[in-house]
């Protein structure tokens, strides 16, 4: 039952995801791309990561603001025509090569359905959820694994989106050089 | 099955990042490709019969631990989220940049003209 | 540049609801940020509610409104001491345990399950990333919020379009 409804909405985010980059409007595919982060959250519900659902809908709602605020603004809304032809081609010819090999390697994965958390009785993620309440105190175990147990991949995390955020805004400085002089800064 | 339909979304997201003029098409492209990995990140989690890995008061520990479902991918994929969100602010800065320095979204434009 | 505070942002509409509903988001977001060990949520989800709060008001108001609540200056001191928080708290765990990141506080007085005051450490790590992911995101959005290209003197220039302060 799961696995249906899952596999549907991946059809329709495949659907929408061709949508996107296909139509020529701007505004009408980053609102493409919103529908394919809502249908992703629905589907993170289904499987069973709640907090993943949650994170998922309301970083997807900010970037599409993000997204709009600072693109459709401009007045080149639609650029026509294509790339030039051999590009394109040798680039899609190797894009169905992926494609084939694809279809050829990941039925060979484990079934949809048996984690390799159950390949074995000693694996971390059996102990992170028979001994996290214990050890941690938390109830959530994904906070626990997040926090505690690989505190500092977090801590990694942090500095990245830290110095991302940095990054952006050092991009986007704008040095006003009137109306300042009078007070002899900068 | 699941999981290929999983790289047909990833193979869509790298065809909008490289047979695509328009920048903010391209931009968009990396966002795909970067929803189908954390998809198939949790995916490759799920047990049947799941249930999500947190607990309360009345939980008995056997059954949590035969029924829950794997944490660790969630763990992961949580912090992936978040930084694909800084990484796209970052994307977006340049894309505004660049059309300051070229009036245009298209990029092969900006191979030609100088200045 | 004339007087444009009557009609910068929405209607009114859209003003009153968010008079009311900017309240409870910020409420949501931070219960989010709380309660991140007992049930789904944690320190980057109830960041990101708390920034999209601000969002919200700058779409509705105007940016020299949401400026006005919580300014540049503000969120770029929050954002830093968020990650300085974090990674005090990280450091605690050597000098109170012996290992980087210890939750140490679990360790020497361990308490209830399933209460809010429980599990050490993780709240005040939760609410350090809570701090410091929504004060970033905050100033993002208020970055590209201001940020115009404008032809000026026949070439294409990035220009701010806030008010200018005599003094801060």
């Amino acid at each position: 039952m799961i696995e249906i409804l899952v596999g549907s909405f991946l059809v329709f985010m495949i659907i929408g995801a061709l949508i996107a980059l296909e139509t020529a409007d701007l505004l009408s595919s980053v609102i493409s791309v919103g529908a394919v982060g809502a249908a992703m959250s629905i589907c993170f519900l289904l499987v069973g990561a709640p907090d993943i659902a949650i994170t998922q809908m309301v970083v997807e709602i900010l970037s599409l603001v993000i997204l709009i605020r600072a693109t459709i603004r401009r007045d080149l809304t639609t650029i026509d025509g294509d790339r030039e032809f051999f590009g394109l081609m040798a680039t899609l010819a190797m894009i169905f090569v992926f494609l084939v090999l694809g279809f050829y390697v990941f039925p060979r994965l484990p079934e949809f359905g048996t984690p390799s958390m159950l390949q074995s009785s000693q694996s971390p993620a059996q102990y992170y959820l028979r001994n996290g309440l214990k050890e941690t105190g938390a109830a959530n175990i994904v906070t626990a694994v997040i926090l505690d147990y690989r505190g500092y991949d977090t801590l990694g995390e942090a500095t990245v989106l830290f110095t991302s955020i940095l990054g952006a805004l050092a991009i986007l400085r704008v040095y006003s050089r009137k109306k300042k002089s009078h007070d002899g800064k900068k | 099955m699941i999981y290929a339909l999983c790289f047909v979304l990833f193979l869509i997201g790298l065809y909008g990042v490289t047979c695509k003029k328009n920048i903010v098409k391209i931009i968009l492209g990396m966002v795909i490709m970067e929803y189908a990995v954390n998809l198939f990140l949790i995916l490759s989690g799920w047990r049947k019969g799941g249930q999500p890995p947190i607990m309360d008061s009345q939980t008995n520990m056997e059954t949590f631990v035969s029924r829950a479902v794997d944490p660790l991918p969630q763990a992961l994929v949580l912090t992936s989220i978040v930084i694909g969100l800084g990484v796209l602010s970052l994307m977006v800065a340049i894309a505004i940049r660049l059309y300051e320095r070229y009036g245009t979204f298209d990029i092969t434009e900006m191979r030609r003209l100088k200045g | 540049m004339t007087e444009k505070n009557k009609t910068a942002g929405m209607s009114l509409i859209v003003k009153t609801v968010t008079r009311w509903l900017k309240g409870f988001i910020f409420l949501y977001g931070v219960y989010i940020v709380l309660y991140g060990h007992l049930s789904p949520g944690g320190g980057f989800a109830g960041g990101v509610i708390i920034a999209s709060t601000f969002v919200l008001l700058t779409l509705s108001f105007g940016k020299e409104y949401s400026l006005g609540k919580l300014g540049k200056l503000l969120a770029s001191e929050l954002d830093s001491l968020g990650a300085l928080l974090f990674l005090l708290v990280a450091v605690s765990g050597i000098i109170w345990g012996g290992i980087f990141f210890l939750n140490f506080i679990e360790k020497i007085a361990p308490s209830k399950h399933f209460h809010l005051f429980s599990a050490g450490v993780i709240p005040l790590c939760n609410i350090a990333i809570g701090m410091k992911v929504g004060a970033s995101l905050f100033m993002v959005f208020i970055i590209l919020a201001v940020i115009r290209v404008r032809e000026v003197n026949g070439k294409r220039k990035l220009i701010t379009t806030e008010k200018r302060r005599t003094k801060t």
